[in-house]
């Protein structure tokens, strides 16, 4: 029975996830690309992903300190941003990503700016849940086992 | 269009597809949902000079997934290139932006559609429904 409540325990807060918004049917796809032969991939490109974005975040930060502001830099990188949260289905941080480049285009430094942090806020709230959420999911095992008779 | 095929190719169920993307994230999920859900021979290159300099060497895919904004070579750019080359692939560009004058540069460049970011099946579907007869 701890198999069932954990794997209850796993799709509620993937449920929430998408209820809150934090991510959207992409996120589907990608489990649906998850197989016997790839038991691991979302959890792959997830890991992924935080690579990337630690990375782009770390380049965003230095060119925000620059002044002038180089609007085209901040869009390219913030271009990389939006591409890879929307393979994973990031629907909250890819909002923001599109906000920030609308900001670039206008040359809105500080509109910029907050966007940023705004963006960053949800990149963090969103690496966390995404986290336990994974976290869970290994303890739980694979679903079947939750099932599989005595 | 038609793809030009080697007499032991004649027989090949399965369709070639590129993914020209400068996201390695995105390469690997596109080539994922390529191979395992439509059952595509599918490769990668990271931007539009990679994809462009394959051809030249005598690759030959029945479908290029050809992302816009790359370092290097763009996209459109590719896509001219490939076009010019005499490509007669099919090449769905994808954008990150629903910005008619990216599809229209796409579309203008010789591309056969045009989608925003992310692909996904539906999308994939799409275009293999739009061209029953597709590989030609």
């Amino acid at each position: 029975m701890d198999k069932i409540h954990s794997h209850r325990q796993v799709a509620a807060i993937k449920h929430s996830l998408f209820d809150q918004g934090y991510l959207d049917e992409q996120f589907i796809q990608l489990e649906e690309l998850q197989d016997d032969a790839n038991p691991n991939f979302v959890e792959e490109i997830v890991t992924l992903y935080y690579r990337d974005s630690s990375r782009l975040i770390s380049n965003l930060d230095h060119t925000l300190e620059r002044n002038p502001l180089d609007f085209n830099k901040l869009d390219t990188l913030m271009h990389q941003f939006k591409g890879s949260s929307s393979s994973i289905g990031a629907k909250r941080v890819k909002a923001e990503c599109t906000l920030f480049r609308e900001y670039c285009r206008a040359r809105n430094g500080e509109g910029c700016r907050r966007s940023f942090q705004q963006m960053k806020k949800e990149y963090a709230t969103l690496r966390k849940k995404l986290e336990t959420y994974f976290q869970l999911a290994r303890q739980a095992g694979p679903l079947e086992t939750a099932y599989r008779p005595k | 269009m038609e793809s030009k095929k080697s007499e032991g190719e004649s027989s090949r169920s399965r369709i070639s597809a590129l993914v020209v993307d400068d996201d390695a994230i995105i390469r690997k999920i596109h080539k994922a949902m390529l191979q395992q859900v439509f059952n595509m021979d599918a490769k990668s290159v990271k931007d539009g000079k990679e994809a462009v300099d394959l051809h030249r060497c005598g690759a030959n895919f029945d479908i290029i997934f050809m992302d816009k904004e790359m370092p290097i070579m763009d996209g459109h750019e590719a896509t001219k290139e490939l076009r010019g080359m005499g490509v007669k692939s099919m090449i769905v560009g994808i954008t990150t932006r629903a910005d008619e004058k990216d599809r229209e540069e796409f579309l203008a460049a010789g591309s056969n559609h045009c989608f925003e970011k992310p692909l996904n099946r539906a999308k994939v579907e799409q275009v293999l429904h739009d061209h029953p007869n597709f590989p030609f």
